[in-house]
């Protein structure tokens, strides 16, 4: 079976977020990428469907600082082919990658598409179900959990209230991992360099992106600060006494 | 002229039949010792061979003087009056042989003789006896005093070891000197007082006489001789053999600094997965080992949980070199959490009578586990965020140096100027929140004291002296590379931090290409700006205090009297806790396990700490002299009860309090 | 084309999911500035029940035996004909397990322009989205000519979405919906034997800010002594701290006590839809920045394990 894992980096919010001049984008200056978590936990859902049922995990990224080493992350874990997309992603939207990965998988012809089910800078839609519609195949989000049955893939989709629905999906299909069967595992350095010196990331050009899917934003800004909380100050025992006094004015004491 | 005739009473055939004994003892003793020998070449090579005057010394010292051994007063003196009566016993028994077999059958003389003869019987005799006080108190202690570390061992079959032992040497010796006696009492010969116990055996059997004694000579000389062949013959195969393996082991101990851990094997995986993987040393470790506990006794995470027993891992370490059953090391021999469990504090190395190295082993095979990216997720995350930021926090590093400000004048970026020292001040000072004021404590001390000095902001990284010891030697080396690089590009004479974790990396594992710089602990440092008077102290605190010596400056790296003078001179007085210096008892924070989930835990080492601090007379403040020491102790005050009765401070506290 | 403003309303097992009044509210604001209708789409099959309360000008219901159960392979093929024929302002989604499904979906198939994590539209008809975990907000206008929206809770009170007037209803021909791909087998129950966290005065909840699973412990007690229970977000309940039933969020529960305290919870927007409602938030968190400050009525900037031990001897001598 072969599965195809396409991924994105995202700002890291570790990083203390500040808004450029223009004041409708990041600064990116100060902008630190990660690996988009649901991203993360969708190769390892490919890893464990491999490690379970064979087959051959890709997995794809444009290019950006640290993708190489994620790329080569993933290929400890286990992953089979490494595809680094090459080019100016400065300005990209989530429309554009989305048409990017699907030229790149109607070539693959992939029995089944792991992405994370969303991203937290996504503003015009998620990548998993617009590559769906433009490789024409079905797609399900809030995937926690899957096994494959011949040409069909039994999902476990996740609801509010901690319903869950078994659902059955024809293959080909592209899912949206909410989270892995087990979080995404550690791999020691050691097992990266060596992967290092034999994986190798196949780069592929891509010239001239399609905008025009995207969505404007004209400012952004940071929660104002008259929706904070009233903030109570001193230690533990004055910060206690004031929660006791609240308690009690709320009548739960 | 007093002499011995060798083979008094005993027929022709008897001692023919001796021969024939003491040649298939020999072979049955060199097979035995061959199959350890052959085991240990199994292991993976390593370099043993270093500083010969320095390995003869110290096994002088630890063989002949038992130095370690007498660390402890009744075992200690058990162990030694064994050792010494045995050995003479032994060669005293050679001694005889070459006087009878080799000088009297080939060249007619026999030397001993005389005087000799005299002091020679008198010697085996005294030190005989000394062998039986020594057993005595053996088996008192086993079997009435019964201590809790000589107690519940893996497989039973090594209680009947240990008895086995005890019981053979005990009717060695009695039976040696059950024949020496009815020689006496037959032969009668005038330098008899000269065996004084053989003499008063001899009196005892004298109302008998003969031939009755004659006989019972022949049976109990025969029963001497068959238990010692015997015992000689399978000495390999019982506990026996640590006489061997135990100098052997002294004299191959490691002679590099003992914070300096071995590189990681690379061969099949990073570690040891299995037994082959570990170094012929290592191999020799595990097979010296006599059981004494001595280790478990001192070991924080056995008295915090049980999960992990220092003495067991060698015990089942060595007994999986001869399982021919295949269990497999990792699971079914040792489990992980036994692993994980280990603080590194090094107090089990530092009892070791065998100087057993446990620690290098549980890493290595710690190794293995991260290859395979088995650990919890507490500690997954904390590797993975030294990996991304550079600090166990996952925070951004550019929020590492974030406590310095306000402070004025700022604290200079030794990346942009030249400093005399740069401070290394480690992740814990730099990012923990309630160390901040402590951080900035020290930066106050050192600008009063007129230090030239800075930091890397956020050039820094984690030092890596736990994740090394975690057993992710890849990221270890990534994070040495990364700050040997940005120290490389700065200017300065003398690295100085608080940190004793990363004090000892930086000391004894990064590279420096072959260019050490001078690398002190704040203790050191503050110590010589004391001696040198360029710290002046307007106060004498006057406080009661006692120091806890953190395991990273103190077992291994030998710091002991710096920061106690620095405490001495700030007014205060030290009283010491009964597990100090060299027996510190440890906060329970090393060797990464400050980033693992606690498990089970009874007592945390850290609580048992306090408690201690708490017994003692008058104490109210508990020195601290590791950022690590200062939360783990802080909490534990709390979660004891203590606030009110002790004050964990920082030795910065009080020089700061005392300027 | 129309100035309306669509929501599809979501709805599962025979209830109206609370989303869908909050995306009616936001749609009533945006159709003030658009100057145009706003109404409900329902997809189902003998559900047209459920139009009863909403706080639509118009309802326009499709019923077909494959529309019983959400799937979004047949939700939209349903969808796309309506979509493309009215051509409205703006289609309102939820930002959630079935909005997400579909609406990027649709944006792909009908060349439509979409925002996603809307929390609120402003007075001139912009639309607000929350991003980067609650701690950006990016404001821009709403792309034609007919913007797909997902929208998450916390702009709107679900109330606002909900009238006593039913709206007139419309049946749609439904289009052939064959040859569909995605199938539902069956639903998996949550497990209903632990405390029902819903019915709870009070809650203390925890977040991954307490490290392990025995510090849980240190909840518990606090909880025990005000007479609560204690709940969690994710990360708790993925590591096996605390079991499903006391999960707050997204997919959690939704819960409405009188007092919600968050220890160590960054607020991101899937937990806070889960407890928004509350009516005192209290939260305790290391980070002076932490989102969740933004939601809370009152804040602390307090470790707590600090905290913990302190608060929990006080409410009992309180007692
Ligand atoms: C589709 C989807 C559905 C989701 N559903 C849910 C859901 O139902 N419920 C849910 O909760 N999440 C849900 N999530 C996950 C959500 O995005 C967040 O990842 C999650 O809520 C974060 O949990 P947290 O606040 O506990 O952890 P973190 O975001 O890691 O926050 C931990 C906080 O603890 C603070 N802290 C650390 N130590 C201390 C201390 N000693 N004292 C005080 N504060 C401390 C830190 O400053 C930090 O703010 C969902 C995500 C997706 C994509």
């Amino acid at each position: 079976m072969k599965i195809a894992v396409p991924v994105k980096f995202v700002p890291d919010l570790v990083e203390e977020l500040t808004i450029d001049p223009s004041g409708a984008a990041l600064d990116t200056s100060w902008l630190r990428l990660i690996i988009n978590e649901f991203d993360d936990h969708a190769v390892e859902q490919a890893i464990l469907l491999k490690e379970r049922g064979g087959g051959q995990v890709t997995v794809m990224m444009t290019e950006s600082d640290g993708a190489d080493d994620f790329l080569f992350t993933a290929a400890a874990k286990g992953a089979d082919q490494l595809v680094k997309l090459t080019g100016d992603f400065s300005s990209i939207n989530n429309h554009a990658l989305a048409h990017v990965y699907a030229d790149l998988l109607k070539e693959l012809q992939p029995d089944l598409v792991l992405t994370g089910v969303q991203a937290h800078n996504d503003i015009d839609g998620a990548v998993g179900p617009l590559l769906a519609e433009l490789l024409g195949l079905p797609y399900v989000g809030y995937v926690a959990g899957l096994t494959v049955q011949g040409d069909k893939a039994v999902v476990r989709k996740e609801y509010s209230g901690g319903l869950v629905a078994e659902i059955e999906v024809k293959l080909p299909a592209v899912l949206g991992i909410q989270a892995a069967e087990q979080p995404p595992r550690y791999v020691a350095y050691s097992k990266i360099r060596q992967v290092m010196g034999t994986a190798k990331i196949e780069e592929r050009p891509v010239a001239g992106l399609d905008l025009s899917g995207g969505t404007a934003v004209s400012r952004l800004f940071q929660p104002e600060a008259a929706e904070r909380a009233t903030m109570l100050e001193g230690g533990a025992d004055e910060v206690a006494d004031r929660l006791v006094a609240i308690f009690k004015e709320i009548g739960t004491l | 002229m007093p002499i011995r005739e060798t083979f008094w009473n005993i027929p022709h055939w008897a001692e023919i039949t001796q021969y024939v004994l003491a040649l298939l003892t020999a072979i049955v003793f060199l097979y035995g010792i061959l199959r350890h020998v052959l085991r240990w070449r199994k292991g993976k090579p390593e370099k043993r061979f270093d500083r010969l005057g320095g390995r003869l010394w110290s096994f002088i010292v630890q063989v002949f003087g038992q130095r370690r051994t007498l660390d402890e007063a009744y075992p200690g003196i058990m162990h030694f009056t064994i050792f010494w009566g045995m050995l003479v016993l032994a060669i005293g028994t050679a001694l005889a042989t070459v006087d009878w077999d080799v000088t009297h059958l080939f060249f007619g003389f026999q030397f001993l003789t005389g005087w000799v003869y005299i002091i020679f019987e008198l010697t085996l005799d005294i030190l005989g006896l000394l062998v039986i006080v020594g057993l005595g108190m053996a088996i008192y202690r086993r079997y009435a005093s019964r201590p809790a570390r000589l107690q519940n061992f893996p497989a039973k079959a090594l209680a009947r070891d240990d008895a086995y032992v005890l019981i053979m040497l005990t009717l060695i010796t009695i039976s040696g000197y059950l024949t020496e006696g009815l020689r006496l009492a037959v032969t009668q010969p005038e330098w008899a007082v000269w065996s004084p116990i053989g003499n008063v055996i001899a009196a005892a059997f004298l109302s008998i006489g003969d031939p009755t004694n004659q006989a019972l000579h022949l049976v109990i000389w025969a029963f001497h001789i068959l238990t010692a062949f015997g015992v000689l013959a399978f000495l390999p195969f019982t506990k026996l053999f640590h006489i061997f393996s135990v100098p052997l082991n002294i004299f191959f101990r490691s002679m590099k600094p003992a914070g300096a851990l071995p590189a990681a094997n690379m061969e099949g995986g990073m570690g040891v997965k299995e037994w082959k993987q570990f170094t012929w040393k290592q191999l020799l470790d595990f097979d010296s080992c006599t059981r004494c506990g001595r280790c478990q006794d001192v070991c924080p995470a056995y008295a915090s949980a049980q999960i992990l027993s220092p003495r067991n891992m060698m015990i089942k370490l060595d007994a999986h070199l001869w399982d021919k059953n295949g269990h497999s090391l990792h699971g079914e021999v040792i489990a992980a959490d036994e692993l994980w469990a280990c603080t590194t504090c090094r107090a089990c190395v530092q009892v070791c009578p065998a100087f057993i190295d446990h620690i290098s082993t549980f890493v290595d095979m710690r190794r293995h586990l991260v290859d395979q990216g088995r650990m919890d997720k507490m500690l997954q995350d904390a590797l993975a965020n030294v990996g991304r930021y550079g600090n166990s926090f996952g925070q951004s590093d550019r929020m590492r140096a974030k406590w310095t400000q306000g402070i004025q004048p700022p604290v200079p970026d030794a990346r942009r100027e030249p400093v005399e020292y740069l401070w290394f001040v480690g992740d814990y000072a730099s990012y923990n929140a309630t160390l901040t004021e402590i951080t900035r404590m020290t930066a106050a001390v050192f600008q009063k004291a007129g230090l030239n000095f800075g930091i890397l902001y956020d050039g820094e990284r984690n030092s890596g002296n736990d994740v090394r010891r975690v057993g992710e030697e890849g990221l270890f080396e990534m994070l040495a590379e990364k700050n040997s690089q940005v120290l490389s590009k700065v200017q300065f004479q003398t690295i100085v931090t608080t940190d004793p974790h990363t004090y000892n990396t930086l000391k004894n594992e990064y590279k420096w290409d072959g260019n050490r710089p001078n690398i002190l602990h704040y203790a050191e440092l503050l110590d010589q700006l004391i001696c040198a008077g360029r710290l002046k102290f307007s106060k004498k605190l006057g406080y009661k205090v006692t120091y806890h010596d953190p395991c990273y400056l103190g077992r291994y790296n030998d710091v002991y009297d710096a920061p106690r003078r620095v405490i001495e001179a700030t007014g205060c007085q030290v009283i010491e806790m009964p597990r100090c210096r060299e027996r510190a008892f440890c906060c329970g924070a090393g060797g990464g396990r400050i980033w693992m989930e606690e498990k089970d835990i009874k007592e945390r080492p850290s609580e048992s700490r306090i408690r201690e601090a708490v017994n003692l007379e008058g104490v109210n403040t508990f020195v601290v002299a590791c950022p690590k020491d200062a939360t783990m102790y802080r909490d534990a005050v709390k979660t004891t009860g203590n606030e009110s009765r002790l004050a964990v401070k920082d030795l910065i506290e009080l020089v700061h309090a005392a300027l | 084309m129309s100035q309306d403003i669509f929501v599809v309303i979501e709805h599962l097992r025979g209830e109206v999911a609370e989303i869908s009044y909050v995306m009616l509210a936001g749609a009533r604001q945006l159709s003030q500035s658009s100057g145009g209708n706003v109404t409900a789409i329902l997809l189902g099959h003998n559900a047209q029940g459920l139009t009863g309360n909403l706080a639509a000008d118009k309802a326009l219901y499709v019923d077909h035996a494959a529309l019983a159960e959400f799937t979004s392979d047949a939700y939209i093929t349903a969808l796309a004909g309506p979509i493309r024929e009215h051509a409205p302002r703006a289609v309102i989604f939820g930002h959630s397990s079935i909005g997400m499904d579909i609406a990027s979906g649709l944006s792909a198939k009908l060349g439509l322009p979409i925002v996603a994590s809307c929390r609120s539209f402003t007075a001139e008809g912009k639309f607000v989205s929350q991003i980067c975990g609650g701690k950006i907000m990016a404001e821009g206008d709403l792309p034609g000519p007919t913007a797909l929206v997902t929208m998450v809770p916390g702009g709107y009170k679900a109330e606002q979405g909900q009238s006593a007037q039913p709206p007139a209803v419309t049946t749609v021909p439904a289009p052939t919906l064959e040859g569909l791909r995605v199938a539902l087998k069956q639903y998996i129950e949550p497990d209903t034997s632990d405390v029902d966290i819903t019915k709870e005065a009070m809650l203390v909840s925890v977040g991954r800010g307490i490290q392990n699973k025995d510090n849980i412990g240190l909840a518990n007690e606090l909880a025990e002594a005000l007479g609560c229970a204690v709940s969690a977000s994710r990360p708790v309940v993925d590591q096996g701290w605390m079991p499903t039933t006391r999960l707050i969020g997204k997919s959690g529960k939704r819960v409405k006590p009188k007092i919600y305290l968050a220890l160590g919870i960054s607020g991101a927007p899937e937990h806070v839809e889960g407890m928004a409602d509350s009516n005192v938030i209290i939260a305790i968190n290391t980070d002076q920045n932490a989102p969740i400050f933004t939601v809370a009525k009152y804040g602390a900037t307090i470790d707590m394990f600090d905290l913990l031990p302190v608060l929990t001897e006080k409410v009992k001598q309180a007692k």
